[in-house]
């Protein structure tokens, strides 16, 4: 079976930082919306790494961070579930429940790890992710 | 220019002294140079048998290499300093590093002490303190099949777990003294302790002095002075520590008849440039060999260097608190004051391996000391209570059994202990600073209280405590502190109950938005998706139900090591066709599954691939198999015997009423998972007892057991109804099941939920039997309703396109599979590559 939406750079976007100076991110076709359910997440294969993305919908918020939880080096996050500490949106790992935000990648559950984060958009029913 | 630092020895107390003086500013005012003996940055060597279990080296680790950075230290590794020259302040090295100093701190530690057995430098006698050591027995260990350990003091019983870690089925600890652990605890404690340990599988041989150590190259036996011998694989050497007080004795320093480096209140050496720390530091004739007299003493030299000293090191509390091999084990105050002196009064349960021993000032005021065993949680506040002084309970045995009827009088507990009340003693942080923390700062949960103040980051052993004095604190600023979900819901589980049925809703979304607010988490979405499905019993995967399920019930399956899942089909009663047996072992075979048999008599198939589970479940069902639910808070198995049917001693049909009882109740979700039996006569090979509904045949009918469970606290299950014919026993089981699951807190088992209970098992029966609550016939038909709403959610999940879909690893490639999971070879099959080794 071919699955329908191959990999490709989408588009490039120019945004601006502080210094008013053009920087470019790439952002990369993902998944369709209804690949990642609501209120949770799933895992997507982007230039070879493995990305988790999470439709958060009770805020109306995406996410995506890696999928490696850095405590036992176990590709899961995104099975895990998500929810939030005070406004802080976070995902709890499913081997050991290890939190991290989903806004900072901070682990919130007391340990020094910290996970890479990326930025999300949905257009036209379509993910992107910022790599 | 800033004055140098050198701190000698990189273990625990070396580690806690850099902290304590970066933490003081001290890295502002000093150089700080530290040189370590071993090869690794200082790592947490109480826990250490944890490195054969959950914990990887960077879990133990203290601080990473950066953190030392980060704070201007320069660490040196696998260096350890060979002398001193002390009239030019000048140290060496190993490796030829010369530097001066002009504070020296000496925290060497102390090396194992190996007594001169004849032998004790074959192949396979090891000694037990660095992360070397382990690695030399791992790779002995993989060989041997009987271990033993010379030492049973508090570190031989550590080093005789992880000979247990390590796969040694037959572990012998060999102890010179008449009992165990005999700094800690008394001949009755010790004899308590070793029937607990022997029933772990430990042998125990006491009042045994080892003479010859014997064997080829490698260790053959252990000869004793009784004439017995041991024959043995292995051998771990837990005699005691000697300090490491060569370096000072090169030095000159003077040094202690039997070792270590004398030290006076402000643990200065006989050079007052030089100081000694740790086990390697001699105090009033005592070597501490414990790691909070160790931090204590880090401070209180960090505090010296300063300028800012406030106290000086007087000696140091050795009350203790262990969890052996899963077996508590504490000491505090003056354990062994005995008659005259004052009044002992002594608890012992041989049955269930508790040994209580308090000593009471001789005018009934005091608590001076004691020493717990199989049961220790009252040892916090019985130090506190020493401690402190605290006025005792008229009834002093009220400390150790609670008060047994009447009116508990005034408030007791850890609010009523005075502010300068050490909590945590290895952080040395007192009720004072924990309230300040909690009531100035905001910080009232644990997490936060270990950021900010590094409490319970120890050993552990004061969480307990300051969880209490938390919901204590709250409760006195009116704060409720109810027992409610989490900070999503102002509800107990037992009110949202309740509620979600009055006001019917169906998904977690629509209980968060009706009865919540915020966003859910990882405590309340479970906790929620539980409540739904033992109310309504639909598909856990619809309605958006999903992400609200643990991650085990989100893919009905059970995770493991390395991502991948393992599958259980349920097997009801442990009976099965040879057909059956065959489908198994080809879908096994299929999908490269690793198989083995559980202790609830069925057969799982591990190394599952998430996108192989729903052909799996195919295949299976069309066998004939349904979910057997292995990955939920739902019944497990009902194990049987085969009773009447077969075995000569039967008394009634085992079998055909497990298989009954299992199909009856089978994806019955609960507050936390269900286990029964069937046994089919007295001799109860089922293990009934042990179950949270446990069933055992008699001449008349059945006996019903409830509420007992194995696991790391086992409870013997209790006798709610005798000779009962089997129609009255579901009746009782259907009410005993809906009153646990409409009263239980999420994730409480029937044990402690039976013993929360006020009443006890005496209002358990009034309700189930008496019906004292007039609810029976209602939790007779709630039952039934579930019953008849039963379908295999596996069936419905291969068969529902919309759940199937989300059984994949990528959802942009949904065939590829997760190309990290990875397997090793194992005695013909696979397992899961080693996590741990993952991280090295």
């Amino acid at each position: 079976m071919i699955h329908l939406y191959e990999l490709f750079h989408a588009m490039m976007k120019p945004m601006k930082n502080m210094n008013n100076t053009e920087t470019i991110t790439t952002w990369i076709l993902a998944c369709k919306v209804e690949d990642i359910p609501e209120n949770g997440g799933a895992c997507v294969l982007l230039d070879g790494e493995q990305i988790a993305i999470y439709n958060f919908k009770k805020r109306g918020e995406w996410y995506a961070t890696q999928n490696l939880c850095p405590h036992k080096q176990q590709m899961a996050l995104s099975r895990g579930m998500i929810g939030s500490t005070g406004e802080e949106p976070k995902v709890a790992c499913p081997f050991h429940k290890k939190t991290f935000s989903l806004k900072t990648g901070a682990c919130l559950s007391g340990d020094d790890y910290e996970i890479k984060t990326y930025e999300v958009k949905v257009e036209n029913n379509q993910v992107f992710v910022a790599l | 220019m800033k004055k140098k630092v050198v701190v000698v020895g990189n273990g625990m107390v070396g580690y806690k002294f850099c902290e304590k003086l970066v933490s003081k500013g001290g890295n502002e005012q000093f150089d700080i140079i530290v040189f370590g003996e071993e090869p690794r940055p200082a790592y947490d060597r109480v826990h250490l048998s944890a490195y054969f279990g959950e914990k990887t080296i960077a879990e133990l680790t203290m601080a990473p290499l950066e953190w030392y950075s980060e704070n201007q230290i320069q660490l040196y590794l696998s260096d350890p300093v060979t002398n001193i020259d002390r009239k030019k302040k000048i140290i060496n090295t190993h490796q030829g590093i010369s530097l001066n100093y002009d504070y020296l701190i000496l925290a060497t530690g102390s090396a194992p002490f190996v007594p001169p057995i004849p032998g004790v430098e074959k192949d396979g006698v090891f000694v037990y303190r660095t992360i070397e050591d382990l690695d030399m027995m791992k790779s002995h260990a993989a060989k041997s099949k009987i271990g033993a350990v010379i030492g049973g003091g508090l570190l031989g019983l550590e080093a005789a777990k992880a000979l247990l870690d390590l796969g040694i089925t037959d572990a012998h600890v060999i102890e010179f003294a008449p009992r165990l652990m005999p700094k800690q605890i008394d001949q009755a404690g010790s004899d308590i302790l070793k029937s607990k340990l022997n029933a772990l599988g430990i042998k125990i041989h006491c009042n045994k002095n080892t003479q010859e150590i014997s064997g080829e190259d490698s260790i053959e036996k252990m000869v004793f002075a009784d004439g017995e011998t041991l024959k043995v694989d292995m051998l771990v050497i837990s005699a005691g520590i000697k300090p490491r007080d060569e370096l000072a004795k090169i030095a000159g320093l003077e040094v202690g008849s039997r070792g270590g480096i004398l030290v006076n209140n402000k643990l200065q050496t006989s050079d007052e440039s030089i100081f000694a720390i740790g086990e390697c530091a001699l105090h009033e004739h005592m070597i501490y060999g414990l790691v909070a007299p160790g931090y204590e003493m880090a401070d209180i030299v960090a505090s010296e260097l300063m300028g800012n000293a406030t106290k000086e090191f007087t000696g140091f509390d050795m009350s203790t608190k262990l969890k052996l091999i899963g077996v508590d084990v504490a000491s505090f105050g003056n354990a062994f004051a005995e008659e005259p002196d004052c009044q002992t009064i002594i608890y012992e349960n041989k049955t269930k391996g508790v040994y209580k021993r308090i000593n009471i000032s001789n005018d009934n005021k005091y608590l001076l000391g004691g020493i717990l065993v199989g049961d220790a949680e009252q040892y916090n506040m019985l130090l506190q209570t020493v401690n402190n002084k605290l006025p005792i309970p008229a009834d002093a045995e009220d400390l150790i059994l609670g008060s047994r009827g009447g009116e508990s009088g005034g408030e007791s507990g850890v609010m009523s202990l005075p502010d300068e009340a050490l909590i945590c003693s290895c952080e040395a942080i007192t009720k004072g600073q924990i309230c300040h923390e909690v009531i100035e700062n905001g910080n009232d949960t644990v997490d936060a209280l270990k950021k900010s103040t590094k409490a319970c980051t120890g050993c552990g052993g004061c969480t307990p405590m300051v969880k209490d004095l938390i919901q204590g604190i709250l409760k006195s600023q009116g704060k409720v502190v109810r027992n409610v979900l989490c900070e999503h819901f102002d509800h107990t589980r037992q009110e949202l109950l309740s509620l979600v049925k009055i006001k019917n809703l169906k998904t977690y979304d629509d209980v968060l938005e009706d009865l919540g607010h915020g966003d859910g988490c990882e405590i309340c979405k479970p906790a929620v998706a539980s409540i739904l499905a033992s109310l309504w019993n639909e598909n856990v995967l619809e309605k958006g139900r999903l992400t609200a399920q643990d991650s085990n019930d989100r893919f009905l399956a059970n995770i493991q090591r390395g991502g991948t899942y393992s599958v259980v089909p349920r097997i009801p009663g442990g009976e099965i066709t040879p057909e059956k047996l065959i489908a198994i072992g080809e879908v096994a075979q299929k999908y490269g599954l690793y198989t083995k048999i559980t202790g609830g008599q069925r057969i799982d198939m591990f190394g599952a691939h998430v996108g192989d589970l729903p052909a799996i479940w195919e295949e299976l069902i069309a066998a004939g198999f349904e979910s057997g639910q292995a990955y939920g808070k739902s019944l497990r198995t009902v194990k049987s015997c085969v009773g009447t049917t077969w075995c000569r001693f039967g008394v009634q049909d085992a079998v055909s009423f497990a298989i009954e009882v299992e199909n009856r109740y089978k994806g019955l979700r609960s507050p936390h998972k269900l286990k029964s039996a069937v046994s089919g006569c007295i001799r109860e090979c089922a293990e009934a007892q042990s179950k949270d509904f446990g069933i055992i045949a008699t001449e008349k009918g059945w006996n019903l057991y409830v509420c007992g469970n194995g696991g790391s606290k086992p409870r013997h299950a209790e006798l709610l109804a005798t000779d009962v014919s089997s129609e009255m026993c579901l009746k009782l089981i259907d009410r005993f099941l809906m009153f646990y699951i409409k009263t239980a807190e999420p994730l409480q088992r029937t044990a402690p939920w039976l013993d929360k209970m006020e009443g006890g098992l005496a209002y358990l029966k009034s309700v189930v039997i008496d019906d004292s609550l007039g609810l029976n016939a209602q939790f007779e038909a709630d039952m039934d309703a579930l019953v008849d709403s039963y379908k295999c959610e596996w069936k419905e999940a291969v068969e529902t396109p919309e759940i199937r879909k989300r059984f994949v690893h990528f959802v942009n490639a949904p065939e590829e599979k997760d190309p990290t999971v990875k397997f090793e070879p194992l005695r013909e099959q696979i397992k899961a590559e080693d996590w741990n080794a993952v991280l090295k």
